[in-house]
Parts: structure tokens; C-alpha cells; sequence
């Protein structure tokens, strides 16, 4: 009798639920040995954490919502290139080019007595298009010159903050200061809080229909990558670009426009956050979104519903972290995630196996 | 990372050169060189660091966030004892310990190591804007001094940019020297090169694969440390949140510009650190429409980043006619005798 | 055999998982001698010997060398003991020179010497009798030469029981001729040698004594091969007196389904790989391609199958012009392609069987993935072609390797759609029965006897490339022997015998014309 590790024949989805079920558990066990450390009581500052964002009545449900909704789209932007193996860790510049767009077309490049639907439509559009083609530069690097995809979309971010700075502090700034003039009416994306005078009870609730798009690309997401032709070609392609190309995948051009789409994502993703929440392009408007998105990706598995519970997990963290002293902890609970979660995947290929000796299997081929 | 990321350091720095008088073009030639070694010498760090981990087979993308750590616990540490070269080493050991928990998770865990790598960032990151929260701002925290090496500094032109410097630019030279006669005339670099290469054939000649793995994702994250002590310490020096402004993941592109090895990787390095400084002597000219537009600053702060996605495109294109590409086996775990993996 | 034994296995055991690799194993060896290891694909013969090279650890039973009890815990252990293994795939670093690669791991100081390590070797080299040059790329090497490092590397530790794993697999005819000599110069010198081999007619005539292995055990040793037949060996090795026939058939040679005029391809290294070839390859039948790897063979296959860029000529698919089709429009043309790395271009290693069994059939008339369709047919060829899998959902990566053959024999063999097929060595590393399985399926591939079924509607025309030159002899119908990227010879089955064809690809008897193959 001894144990040994065997490689997993099989991996359920309920087993896929429970390791990264745990690896949450784990992270939020050692973010509260953190916080112990740093001198705060973990259990005050959990509870307090998660009564500010989930527990805590229609409110913080409210201010959650507000929050996971970049991170479900971002994330859902991650999701799509990850599949394909093209680490998009950009995401954030994309959707700061996203926000750009968008605030152009409320403010600047369009009359602002357009009519809302259409207003909204077309800032959207505008967004798409443009965090798409800044992920698609990355993309395109990656497929034609064999650029390394992290480190292009990473340096891209810093080149989109640049460039939003310029905008914010100089071309479209109002009145010298970092604020661009506020959305016309039409561009501001309704919210609950629209209808307080006619439902009282629906007063100071600042959640917006951004969640409603972010639900409808959940799901044609999931129809697209669980469903399609096109999704179980992504699969072969992220899996193995050699196997892709030898099945007449044209890999290059699909890396470009996974890399395209991924980015359409993240750049609705600012749209929504700037038409939604500050309705102008203002300073450190995101707090990260694109780059926790990735740690919502990963622990959702590359899968599209995850991603939404992923979403609203780490936008309590985001939400509850205001609570808790000193700022920086909820990075490290992100990044501690992302560790145990793919810490966790060890558990996924391997089992530990009591092994009786038994007789010979099937003369099958081993490495001779 | 994240909204810490958006502070630039450069913004301050813009004011205080722009009121100074006109200067010639030795002179700038001067400035550049010494301002690119002293701004390179993090970078340098950081990249050596990498290129040890990566040339065992590991990718570890923290760089930027063990840079972080280092800058915050080195600054915490001297201010508490009173003493840099204290804080030095103290920011190199915990940077050296964190990258073990990458090594834990990609070497015997086998994980993705692209994953763990940007968590080990994350955390690193997040772990260094708490440790650094009540040093925001603090003054007088004992640095590393600069002086002149007698002699050298006189050489024209070339002596008082690379011989008046800060002491950890003397480091820095003399850690690259050390670094390529470990990788190229030691018996160590020699099994290191063979365990990127071929893990497999390292292993069956009696090579300690993991061994080596992990103590050189160990010592990438030790000199990722250094690097950031070194810009708290002595090149900027101070303690912001998020200081680094992306100089760990400059530093992982300058790995592959260098292609693996400590003498371009230096090159790089001292490059980029004279791209960083660039912008801020180009406003001192007046003759150039730079200063006279302040908001171009904001395209010239881009700069170096555009630079390194353009160094990227370079290395991929000739690295088909090289010969020095990546080590074989980065980022793939090595399990003995597994099948399908 | 007066001597004693120099090394003792007794009872020596290794599982993986529940598969007993090797199962209660005894062997003894003499110096001097030449011993062989006979069996076939998955026998236990190397994981038998890497146990007494020190890379597995037994799991049972015991090790002497020289009498005394030994326990190796590492390679080095086993060096330390005189004993070293050179591996089919061996064991180099490409980018490391030569006498980097042979002083690796043993004994270098600290500080390394690269001139007076290198005029180490070389001396060491000459005084073997190996011609290497020590400050070579290994990367650089051909194949031959590189053997030569390893053996040179294993020799410069001492060793002096050394094991060879396949040795030429990979050689050419001249080159193995080179590789017996050495061995010959090594047994005077009273170095003994386990030569592991599958190939019987190689092992009766350079060892002394022969063990057949089967399924892990020791079944039978030879002590005279010369007077054992070869039906004995093989009976011995397969374990019944399994008739390894292949039913030819007598196909009827049809329309020219592939057309290839004047075809010029380039290697990786943008060296000229094919100088215009031209084929032609007719229904029903199996065009050979008999040449030693790296003679353009890989090269023009993947030209014809889209996934390399013509420089030259054109070529024609069931009649119409391919030359600017895309691969996956080839595909719908009807061509199939087995290619020679089965685990990571033949198939997506984290898919499942499924997904990777229906590769080409995945598209159905609208943008939906319909697999649950396809899942009973699959079912149905993993019994037809006894895949061992947990099932349709098992992960790819974990089959072995003859397994995974399968898979991909069973989606490109696919009996209504599969109309020209391109094959780089597909039994390659199979055991036996699966090797005999495949072959047979080749053949049937390209007939329609109603007697027989599971029978294409209209036969296919393969064209197969094997380093195996007996499997090339007895499956073709025209044999075709390619040497520098030029048809050499082309003949019909039967009309010229191994050692001839090997002649051919080696170049070394008539000039080498550009000539048609048809």
C-alpha cells in the first residue's frame, strides 16, 4: 500500500466548482491572516467587508452591482483570449480607450441633442471599436511578428493612461482641471435612481443599466464559446496552435480577431463605467478594473457564468475595501486568489491515489 | 499597478527642469549618458534577475510587483535602522522569499506560469502599498551616497557620466560582469543553461533540476528587490505608491531584446534608462518646440513604452536568423517521465 | 561463459499507475559481450534498462554489479558503478557545444576551462576512435554524429557496461554499419553492451545473446542467435505464432487522384527541401517513400497537405488545381494527412477523444457545434479500433502514444471522405499487434472488397513515408526512393530488396536523375 500521484482521467464540472470554490475559501483564510498581521481584527474587517458590499441591504447590493459590472465585461474580454492562449493582460488600456471613445462621441464629436437610444448606441460603438483596436494592435503583433501579447498590452496600458492624461489635463480639460465637462443628458445611462420621484424606494440606488448589457454579453459569450463552431475552433487554437493550423485554422487571423473582440469587451466595459457612474472622463475613474478582471477570469475558469460570480465576488472586495485600513489589501487578496486558484489546478491533473500492486493491464505501448 | 499606476513621478520632475538656462549639446550628451546609467541601474537589476529565472526555465512575471516590495521594505527598513545597506538587504530577502511561493506553485505544483506570475505580482504590489503606506513622503531616510571614482572621472566625456554615480551604479556594472562569468565560465551557469534548454537531458545526467529552478526564480526575485531598493534608496530616491511606473515589465521585454544574455541585457537597460530620461533634458532645450508645448510631455512620457514594443518587433524579427532565442523550455514544468503534459 | 556475471538483475519490478512495466525480471551480463534486448514497442526493455542506468528506482527486487549489491538513487550513482545508458532520443542540449554536452554533469570544476575542456574531449574523441569535433553546436550535428557525442560522453565517465536504446533508429544503413564497428572495438576492449533493439535481423547478427521481453517479462534467452531462426524470435517476442501476414489484396490501380509537377519546397532553414518532383499517385494504391529522414520526404508532404508554401511547380488534387488552396480547402477535396508528431500538431492534447476524433467533421450547415451526433460513432471506432480510453471524454494527453495514433487513424482514415492520404511513419513507436492493425488498415484503405468489411465506397491513394524500410517494402504497391530531394529510383513492389533500396537512399550507386515517378 502506498500513495502515490496519478494523472486525473477525468475532471468534473462539481470538482472544477469545489477547487475553485476552496481556493476563494483558502485566499480569504490567508487575506485574514494578512490583516491580522497588519494589525487588524480579520474577522471584524471580513464581516465588515462583506456587509458593506453584499449583505449590507439594497444599498450595497446597489454599490456591488455598480462595480462588478466592468469587471463581468472586462472579465468576459479575458475570458475570450485566454481561451485562445493570448494573454490579453491589457485590458485595462482597452477599456481606458474605451471610456475615450465614448466620452468623444457624448461630448465632443456628436450634437448632444441626439436622442438618448441612439446617443447611448453609438458611444457604445464608439467603445467597442476602439478598445477592440487597441487590443487588435496587440493581436496583431502577436499573430504577424510573434510579439509577446503581455508585454505589448501591458506597455499599451501605460501609453492609454498617457494619452488619457493629455485629454484629461490638456485637450478636453474643463476649466484646467482633470475633469472632462459632464455628459449631455443623453448620454448618461439610466439608472434605478431615474424613477426615485415616482418610487421613493428606489432613491440613492446608483445602479445602472449597464448590468443589463453586461448579463446580454454574459450570455452571447457563453453562446458563442460553449456553443459555436467558432468557440470549440478558439479551443482548438488556444490548446494547440500547431493541431489549429494543421486543421486549416487561419490561427493568424483568428488570434487578431479574438484579440479584436476581447478588447471590443473591455472598451464597453469603460463606456459603461464613464455613461453609468462619473458620466465625464475623469482621473483614475478605474481603480483597476481590467486588471482584476483578469484574476475574475482565471478563477471563473475561462467560463462565462463564472465570470459573473467572479464579478460580483471581487467587486465586494472592491466595494468593502474602503472599509478596511490599509488600501493595498484588496490587491493582495487578488493576487493571493489568482495563486491558490492556480495552485488549485494541481489537484485537477493530479489524485492522490492508494495503490495495491494489481496485475499486468493491457499490453498497451508505454515508452518502450 | 492599478491606480497607482497612473501617478507619474515624471510630472514633478517636468517643473524643475524647465526653469533652468539653455545648455550645449556636449553637455546634453553628457547629462544623457549619466542620467541613462543611474536610471538604467534599476532596470539592469530587475532585468539580470529575470534573465537568471527565465534561463532556468521559469517566467516569472512579477517583476513589477517584487520590484515594489523591494522599493517599499528596503525604504521601511533604513528608515527604521537607520542604516541603507540594511534596507538593501532586507528588500532583497523578502523579495526573495516571495518569489518562492512562485517557484512552490510553477515548479513542484506545476501551475501556469504566466498565472502565478501576475499574482505574484499583484501581490507583491499590493503588499508593498501597505507596508509603504506611512512612509509617503518621508525625508530624511539614510540613502546610498554617491562619489567619484578617482582617476576615471576624469576621462572626457565618458568619466564623470559613468564614474561620478551613486554607488549601486557601481553595483550594477559590476553585477553584469559577475552575471555573464556565472552563466558562460561556471560549471553552475553551465547545468543553469542546460536546465532551460533541456530539463530532460539535465535530469537524466544527475542535474537538481527543481534545485536550480527554484534557487534562480530566488535570486530573480532577490535582484528584482535590489532593483527597487535601488530606485528608493538612491536614484530617485523616496517612497510613492507604485513607483516603478511599469520598469519590472520594461524589464521582462529588455530580457528578450537581450536575448538571454547579461551584456545586451545591460545595453538595453542603460538604453532605456536614457529613453526615461530623454524627455525631460528635450524640455530643457529651448530651441525645441517641446518647450514650448507642454502637453507633447505627455507623448514623451510614452516613450519608453512605445520603445519597447518596437524593440519587441525588432528581436522577433531577427531572432529567425539569430541564434539566441528563449530557452527551450521556458515556462513549460518538468515532471520526469510524464506523459502528455 | 566461465566468467561470472558482471551485472545481476534479480527479480526487478516497475509499475506505473496499475501497468507492470516491467514484471519479476532476471538478466545477467558478461563482460565483453554484446547482449541484446529483444521486443517489441511497450516490451519493457528500456524501462527495464533505466533502472540500471539509476533514472527509475525499482520497485522490487535487487541489483548487483560485480557481486556486491548496489541501489541507485540517480544516474550519477550508476556512472559511479560503470554503468551509462545512451537513449534513443538522446539526451542533448542543442545549443550547447559538444564538449559541454559530453562533460555535463560529470565532474567539471567549478570554474570552467573552455579551451583546455574542449582539447580534452577531442583527444579523448581519437583516442576512441569517434569522430566529433568538440567545438561543434550540437544543434548543428547530424544525426550519426551526434550518437557519437553520446557515446563519447558515456565513455569518458568510465563506463564501461554501456546501454544502447534503439541505436538505429535513426542511422542510416552506413551509418548503424559505422555504429557495429564501434561496438565490435568496444567488446575487445572487455566493455560489455545491452544493445535494445526491435528489430530482429540487426540483433541476430551483432549480439552474442539475446532476451526476448514480452509484456514486461523476461521470456526467453538466446544464447547462440545464429542458430535460432528468426520465426523462433518473433514467436518469442509476440508470444503466439501470430502470422503478422498483411492481406495484400489485389487492388486495381484508378483515377490519379494526386498530381504533383515540378514541385519545389523549402526547409525550415529556407534551404531547397524538394527539387522539383514530380508524382503521381493513382487510386488504390500505396505510393512509398523510401529515404533517410531529412531528404525532403516531411517537406514535400506537408507541401501537398497546405501546411507549407510551394516555391515551385503545382499540384493537382482528384483532378483540380490545389496549389493555391488553402489546407482545410484540400481537406474538403478529400485529403488527409497523418502527421509525424502525433501529440501536439495530430492532436489538441487537453481536448477529448471526441472533440479530437471529429477534427475534420466538426462543421455542420449553421454556426452550432453539434458533437452529440457524432459521440456513438465515435464510440463505435474506439471498439472497432480497440483505443484504450476511459471514454469519449478522456482527455487526449493521457493516451499513450499508440493510442493517440489511433485516434488520429481513426478521423483521417474516415472511409467516406478520405480520398488521397499522406502518412509520415504512422506506426511508429506501436506495439505489434497495433503496428499490424494499422498496416492492415492502410491496405484495406485502398480496395472496396465487398467480402470484407468496413470498406471505403471508392478506395483512397496513400502516400506513406516509414523509416521503417521493411514495413515501406512490404506495404507498397510502387516504391519510390527519394534522396536530396530528388526521386532517385522508382519501382514496383517486389521488384528490388532492402538492402538495394537502402543503397538508393544513400545515394551511393547511379547518379541521381530528376526522375518521373509514375
Amino acid at each position: 500500500m502506498r500513495i502515490e500521484l496519478r494523472p486525473r482521467l477525468r475532471v468534473s464540472t462539481r470538482l472544477t466548482l469545489v477547487t475553485s470554490a476552496g481556493a476563494v475559501v483558502v485566499a480569504l483564510l490567508l487575506g485574514g491572516l494578512l490583516l491580522w498581521a497588519a494589525g487588524v481584527d480579520p474577522i471584524a474587517a471580513l464581516r465588515a467587508i462583506f456587509s458593506a458590499s453584499l449583505f449590507g441591504g439594497a444599498y450595497a447590493l446597489s454599490d456591488t452591482t455598480v462595480k462588478a459590472t466592468p469587471l463581468l465585461l472586462c472579465g468576459l474580454g479575458c475570458l475570450l483570449a485566454f481561451r485562445a492562449r493570448l494573454w490579453n493582460v491589457g485590458a485595462e488600456g482597452q477599456l481606458l480607450l474605451g471610456a475615450w471613445a465614448a466620452t468623444g462621441v457624448a461630448s465632443f464629436w456628436l450634437p448632444p441633442d441626439l436622442p438618448a437610444p441612439i446617443m447611448l448606441v453609438l458611444m457604445a460603438l464608439a467603445a467597442m471599436v476602439a478598445g477592440g483596436l487597441w487590443a487588435g494592435i496587440c493581436g496583431a503583433l502577436r499573430a504577424f511578428w510573434g510579439v509577446n501579447e503581455i508585454i505589448s498590452s501591458l506597455m499599451l496600458v501605460y501609453i492609454a493612461q498617457k494619452l488619457l492624461n493629455y485629454f484629461i489635463f490638456g485637450a478636453w480639460s474643463e476649466g484646467g482641471f482633470p475633469l472632462t465637462p459632464v455628459f449631455p443628458q443623453s448620454a448618461w445611462l439610466p439608472r434605478l435612481s431615474d424613477w426615485a420621484q415616482r418610487f421613493p424606494a428606489l432613491s440613492g440606488l446608483t445602479v445602472h443599466l449597464g448590468i443589463v448589457i453586461g448579463l446580454l454579453f454574459c450570455f452571447l459569450v457563453w453562446l458563442l464559446v460553449q456553443r459555436s463552431v467558432w468557440g470549440f475552433e478558439l479551443r482548438v487554437l488556444g490548446d494547440s496552435p500547431r493541431a489549429a493550423r494543421y486543421i486549416g485554422l487561419p490561427v493568424e487571423r483568428r488570434m487578431l480577431v479574438t484579440m479584436l473582440l476581447s478588447g471590443a469587451l473591455a472598451g464597453l466595459a469603460g463606456m459603461v463605467e464613464v455613461a453609468g457612474v462619473v458620466h465625464r472622463l475623469q482621473d483614475r475613474f478605474s481603480p483597476g478594473y481590467g486588471f482584476v478582471a483578469i484574476a475574475v477570469a482565471w478563477l471563473a475558469r475561462l467560463n462565462p457564468w463564472g465570470v459573473l460570480l467572479g464579478a460580483f465576488l471581487f467587486a465586494a472586495l472592491l466595494v468593502g475595501a474602503k472599509e478596511v485600513q490599509p488600501g493595498g489589501i484588496s490587491m493582495m487578496l487578488q493576487g493571493v486568489v489568482m495563486l491558490t486558484v492556480v495552485a488549485g489546478d494541481f489537484l485537477l491533473r493530479y489524485r492522490f491515489h492508494r495503490a495495491p500492486l494489481q496485475e499486468a493491464g493491457s499490453g498497451q505501448e508505454l515508452d518502450s | 499597478m492599478a491606480r497607482s499606476l497612473i501617478h507619474d513621478l515624471g510630472q514633478q520632475r517636468r517643473e524643475s527642469v524647465v526653469n533652468q538656462p539653455p545648455i550645449g549639446p556636449l553637455v546634453f550628451f553628457e547629462n544623457l549618458l549619466g542620467a541613462g546609467v543611474a536610471r538604467g541601474t534599476p532596470l539592469l537589476f530587475a532585468t539580470l534577475g529575470e534573465v537568471l529565472a527565465e534561463r532556468s526555465g521559469v517566467l516569472n512575471l512579477g517583476v513589477e510587483g517584487m520590484m515594489l516590495l523591494g522599493a517599499a521594505s528596503g525604504f521601511g527598513v533604513a528608515h527604521l535602522t537607520g542604516s541603507a545597506a540594511l534596507g538593501l538587504l532586507a528588500a532583497m530577502t523578502a523579495s526573495a522569499l516571495l518569489s518562492l511561493i512562485h517557484a512552490l506553485v510553477s515548479v513542484t505544483l506545476t501551475a501556469d506560469q504566466v498565472v502565478s506570475g501576475l499574482g505574484l505580482g499583484f501581490f507583491g504590489a499590493g503588499l508593498a502599498s501597505v507596508v509603504g503606506a506611512d512612509l509617503v513622503g518621508l525625508s530624511n531616510v539614510p540613502r546610498f551616497p554617491a562619489f567619484e571614482l578617482a582617476g576615471l572621472s576624469s576621462i572626457p566625456l565618458l568619466g564623470p557620466a559613468l564614474f561620478g554615480q551613486n554607488v549601486v551604479v557601481y553595483l550594477g556594472f559590476l553585477l553584469v560582469a559577475l552575471c555573464w562569468f556565472y552563466l558562460y565560465r561556471t560549471r553552475i551557469g553551465l547545468e543553469l543553461r542546460a536546465v532551460g534548454e533541456s530539463p530532460a537531458a539535465a535530469d537524466a545526467l544527475g542535474i537538481g533540476v527543481s534545485r536550480l529552478r527554484y534557487g534562480h526564480v530566488a535570486l530573480g526575485g532577490a535582484l528584482a528587490g535590489l532593483a527597487g531598493a535601488s530606485l528608493s534608496l538612491a536614484i530617485t530616491p523616496g517612497w510613492v505608491d507604485g513607483m516603478t511606473s511599469g520598469q519590472g515589465w520594461i524589464a521582462v521585454g529588455l530580457v528578450i531584446f537581450g536575448g538571454w544574455d547579461p551584456l545586451r541585457a545591460a545595453l538595453g537597460a542603460y538604453l532605456f534608462g536614457a529613453i526615461r530620461r530623454l524627455p525631460l533634458d528635450l524640455q530643457g532645450v529651448q530651441s525645441l518646440p517641446l518647450f514650448h508645448n507642454p502637453n507633447l510631455g505627455y507623448f514623451l512620457d510614452m516613450l519608453p513604452y512605445v520603445s519597447t514594443v518596437l524593440v519587441l518587433v525588432l528581436a522577433g524579427a531577427t531572432r529567425l536568423r539569430r541564434r539566441m532565442g528563449a530557452p527551450a523550455a521556458l515556462g513549460q514544468p518538468f515532471v520526469r517521465g510524464e506523459r502528455g503534459r | 561463459m566461465a566468467q561470472a556475471p558482471v551485472v545481476r538483475l534479480r527479480s526487478l519490478s516497475k509499475h506505473f499507475g496499475t501497468v507492470h512495466a516491467v514484471d519479476r525480471v532476471d538478466l545477467d551480463l558478461y563482460p565483453g559481450e554484446v547482449h541484446a534486448l529483444l521486443g517489441e514497442n511497450g516490451a519493457g526493455k528500456s524501462t527495464l534498462m533505466c533502472m540500471l542506468a539509476g533514472l527509475y528506482r525499482p520497485d522490487a527486487g535487487h541489483l548487483e554489479v560485480h557481486g556486491k549489491p548496489v541501489s541507485f538513487h540517480s544516474p550519477r550513482d550508476a556512472m559511479a558503478a560503470s554503468i551509462g545508458m545512451v537513449h534513443q532520443h538522446f539526451m542533448l542540449v542543442p545549443t550547447l557545444t559538444v564538449w559541454e554536452n559530453v562533460l555535463l554533469g560529470g565532474g567539471l570544476p567549478p570554474l570552467l576551462r573552455p579551451k583546455r575542456a574542449a582539447a580534452q574531449v577531442q583527444e579523448a574523441a581519437q583516442r576512441l576512435g569517434l569522430r566529433v569535433d568538440a567545438r561543434a553546436q550540437v544543434g548543428d550535428l547530424g544525426v550519426g554524429e551526434q550518437q557519437r557525442v553520446e557515446i563519447l560522453r558515456v565513455l569518458m565517465r568510465g563506463v564501461r557496461i554501456m546501454i544502447l536504446d534503439e541505436p538505429t533508429a535513426v542511422l542510416s544503413p552506413g551509418e548503424s554499419e559505422a555504429l557495429f564497428a564501434t561496438i565490435r572495438t568496444l567488446c575487445e576492449q572487455n566493455c560489455t553492451i545491452v544493445l535494445i533493439s526491435h528489430k530482429l535481423e540487426e540483433v541476430r547478427r551483432a549480439a552474442r545473446r539475446i532476451t526476448v521481453m514480452r509484456r514486461g517479462r523476461s521470456v526467453a534467452t538466446f544464447d547462440d542467435p545464429m542458430e535460432s531462426t528468426a520465426r523462433e524470435l518473433a514467436a518469442a517476442m509476440v508470444g503466439e505464432e501470430v502470422s503478422l501476414e498483411l492481406h495484400r489484396g489485389e487492388p486495381v490501380p484508378g483515377d490519379v487522384l494526386l498530381e504533383v509537377r515540378q514541385l519545389e519546397v523549402r526547409s525550415d532553414r529556407g534551404l531547397p527541401a524538394v527539387r522539383r518532383i514530380d508524382l503521381q499517385l493513382r487510386a488504390g494504391e500505396i505510393l512509398g517513400l523510401a529515404g533517410v529522414a531529412g531528404n525532403g520526404q516531411v517537406e514535400l508532404m506537408e507541401a501537398i497537405a497546405g501546411l507549407r508554401p510551394v516555391e515551385g511547380g503545382d499540384l493537382k488534387l482528384c483532378g483540380q488545381s490545389a496549389t493555391r488552396l488553402s489546407s482545410r480547402q484540400r481537406a474538403e477535396l478529400g485529403l488527409r494527412f497523418i502527421p509525424e508528431d502525433r501529440t501536439h500538431t495530430g492532436t489538441a492534447p487537453s481536448l477529448s477523444v471526441l472533440e479530437n476524433m471529429v477534427l475534420r467533421r466538426y462543421r455542420g450547415r449553421g454556426p452550432w457545434l453539434r458533437l452529440d451526433a457524432l459521440r456513438s460513432r465515435c464510440q463505435q471506432q474506439i471498439e472497432q479500433l480497440q483505443i484504450a480510453t476511459s471514454g469519449p471524454e478522456q482527455a487526449a494527453r493521457l493516451l499513450s502514444g499508440g493510442n493517440l495514433q489511433k485516434v488520429i487513424l481513426a478521423r483521417e482514415l474516415d472511409p467516406d471522405q478520405a480520398r488521397v492520404i499522406l502518412a509520415l511513419h504512422p506506426t511508429r513507436g506501436l506495439d505489434a499487434r497495433a503496428t499490424a492493425q494499422i498496416r492492415q488498415l492502410l491496405l484495406d484503405a485502398r480496395r472496396t472488397d465487398p467480402a470484407r468489411g468496413g470498406h471505403p465506397a471508392r478506395p483512397a491513394a496513400i502516400l506513406l513515408w516509414s523509416e521503417d524500410l521493411e514495413e515501406l517494402l512490404a506495404l507498397s504497391d510502387r516504391l519510390a526512393v527519394i534522396n536530396a530531394g530528388r526521386i532517385v529510383h522508382t519501382v514496383r513492389h517486389g521488384e528490388a530488396d532492402l538492402p538495394t533500396v537502402g543503397r538508393w537512399m544513400t545515394g551511393s550507386s547511379t547518379e541521381p536523375e530528376a526522375a518521373r515517378a509514375d
